[in-house]
């Protein structure tokens, strides 16, 4: 379990009265929400109700219409200038995202690459290591992800759950301060989500990098978690720690969610 | 019959000469045409206006113009201009220039049909926009690209007979040579079609063969080696068993 943060220092992610749409679809509305350095954040909430978004403005993936995103106290794609909202340049916005890393639904590894190839490619070309040191981190992760026997594999080789493995090898091996988790099981077979979970949570237990999971697994996002944000309709509905939103929501709206997917009966009532 | 025979293998230096003006100049005109499409492909691809607004431009004016107008253009009026070129560069120029056009189309629509989610990654590994295209994305358009590519150069390959009027000699221009000791229907129904036809065969078979290569550097099926070779052996029949856990 990571340390308690000192609530004093900087968020490593804050959002500040954040508004994203998307033509007249407002997704996300004066967002305003903080995570600490080392925390483990989940998002959950129905589908539509702008968790994804979240990690996908965090990663630079969609840029927000409105607010601010600050990145261990810098803006990350805009800051305010003369009372006005401008972008910062391409260099600037790079310079933060590579401390932030992101695993995805659909893995996307590089069917060009062979799995080591896949790990190594931006920590030799944007990170400058040489290739002889992130040869040996990539197998460093290979092995940590159980997959020590697949560097010369190719991606289409792979089983789902082997090339989410690789995928979340490939995030770590840029040494993120920051890792977006984005329902990384959602596509794999039910027999094979509990591998790749049993990865996340070795990662969550022997690092301090800070998480932001998106995930349906509940009972995945109450072992791992530090807090759980609680969206609906692209606001924050409830803010708890784990054990708190799982056993004794205190909105209606997170009661009715968490019976729907947990099923009757599985949450305490105060 | 006999005398047909006995032509075409009399005229057969000519016939060689002119088979090797027209493979120069489908090869020299393809190669000139890829790298006009790439060029060009990316740049009405670029997200940055500056870029593709001059790119779509001369993609469809040089798609718009006929082939044979271009020609003239190059070998008539650009002398006038002081622009005086070779025949053959002439030749290739008109072929790269109106193929390359095409050809960039498919460039363009090829590495937009990469799946979002490829870039998605590049960004999330912060990777440059050029490394992100040279390393990344071209290499998965490419493969998507070469079918589309290959029907092109046999197009240019049939184009490059209408620069016999611009005075090249190619094979098409030494067809007619011996039209007139033997017969239209020997000259062009025999010896025309057999000429252009393995002419392209040998093209599809060689874009075929890069078609298969880039496939099988995407992880999608055999290797070329394993395709050509005449027995499968127990380590193909492995590879090509697919996703096997």
């Amino acid at each position: 379990m990571p340390t308690p943060t000192d609530p004093a220092a900087t968020p490593i992610i804050e959002f500040r009265d954040v508004e994203k749409r998307f033509g007249d679809n407002v997704v996300l509305k004066n967002l305003d929400f903080h995570v600490n350095r080392g925390e483990r954040v989940t998002l959950i909430g129905p589908s539509g109700s702008g968790k994804t978004t979240i990690l996908r403005l965090v990663m630079t993936l969609e840029e927000a219409t409105d607010g601010l995103i600050l990145i261990d106290g810098d803006p990350l794609t805009h800051r305010i200038v003369d009372g006005r909202r401008v972008r910062l340049s391409n260099r600037e916005i790079k310079r933060t995202r590579t401390r932030i890393g992101m695993v995805f639904q659909q893995f996307n590894l590089f069917p060009n690459m062979t799995v080591i190839q896949n790990i190594t490619e931006s920590p030799i070309h944007v990170l400058g290591q040489s290739k002889a040191e992130a040869t040996r981190r990539a197998r460093d992760l290979l092995h940590q992800v159980g997959l020590d026997d697949k560097a010369d594999a190719h991606p289409s080789s792979l089983s789902g759950g082997q090339q989410q493995r690789v995928a979340i090898a490939r995030a770590l091996a840029m040494d993120p301060e920051i890792l977006l988790l984005d329902e990384v099981t959602s596509a794999l077979d039910p027999e094979i989500v509990g591998e790749v979970l049993g990865i996340l949570r070795r990662i969550a237990e022997t690092t301090d990098i800070t998480m932001l999971i998106v995930t349906h697994e509940m009972q995945f996002a109450r072992d791992v978690s530090d807090r759980v944000l609680m969206f609906d309709g692209g606001s924050i509905v409830e803010d708890a720690d784990p054990d708190t939103m799982f056993t004794a929501p205190a909105h209606e709206r997170t009661r009715k969610f968490l019976k729907a997917v947990l099923g009757e009966g599985q949450i305490g009532t105060r | 019959m006999l005398e047909n025979i006995q032509a075409t293998v009399e005229a057969w230096p000519f016939l060689a000469r002119g088979l090797w003006v027209t493979i120069q100049l489908t090869v020299l005109g393809s190669a000139l045409a890829l790298v006009l499409a790439i060029i060009l492909g990316l740049m009405a691809g670029a997200p940055a206006r500056a870029l593709s607004v001059p790119g779509r431009i001369i993609i469809e004016f040089f798609r718009g113009t006929s082939l044979v107008v271009q020609l003239f253009f190059i070998f008539f009026v650009l002398p006038q201009f002081g622009i005086d070129l070779p025949g053959m560069v002439v030749g290739v120029l008109a072929l790269g220039l109106n193929y390359g056009a095409y050809a960039a189309e498919v460039v363009r629509g090829s590495i937009a049909s990469v799946p979002r989610g490829q870039w998605e990654a590049t960004t999330a590994l912060s990777m440059s926009p050029v490394h992100r295209m040279r390393r990344v994305i071209f290499p998965q358009a490419w493969a998507l690209m070469i079918p589309s590519l290959a029907s092109l150069m046999v197009h240019l390959l049939k184009g490059t007979a209408i620069v016999s009027v611009i005075l090249l000699q190619d094979f098409t221009f030494h067809l007619d040579q011996l039209r007139r000791v033997t017969d239209t229907t020997w000259a062009y129904a025999v010896v025309g079609l057999v000429g252009y036809f393995v002419l392209a065969l040998a093209l599809t078979l060689v874009m075929n063969a890069l078609e298969a290569r880039a496939k099988h550097r995407l992880g999608r099926g055999p290797s070329l080696r394993e395709i050509l070779s005449p027995t499968p052996t127990a380590k193909d029949s492995l590879s090509t068993a697919g996703r096997g856990f």
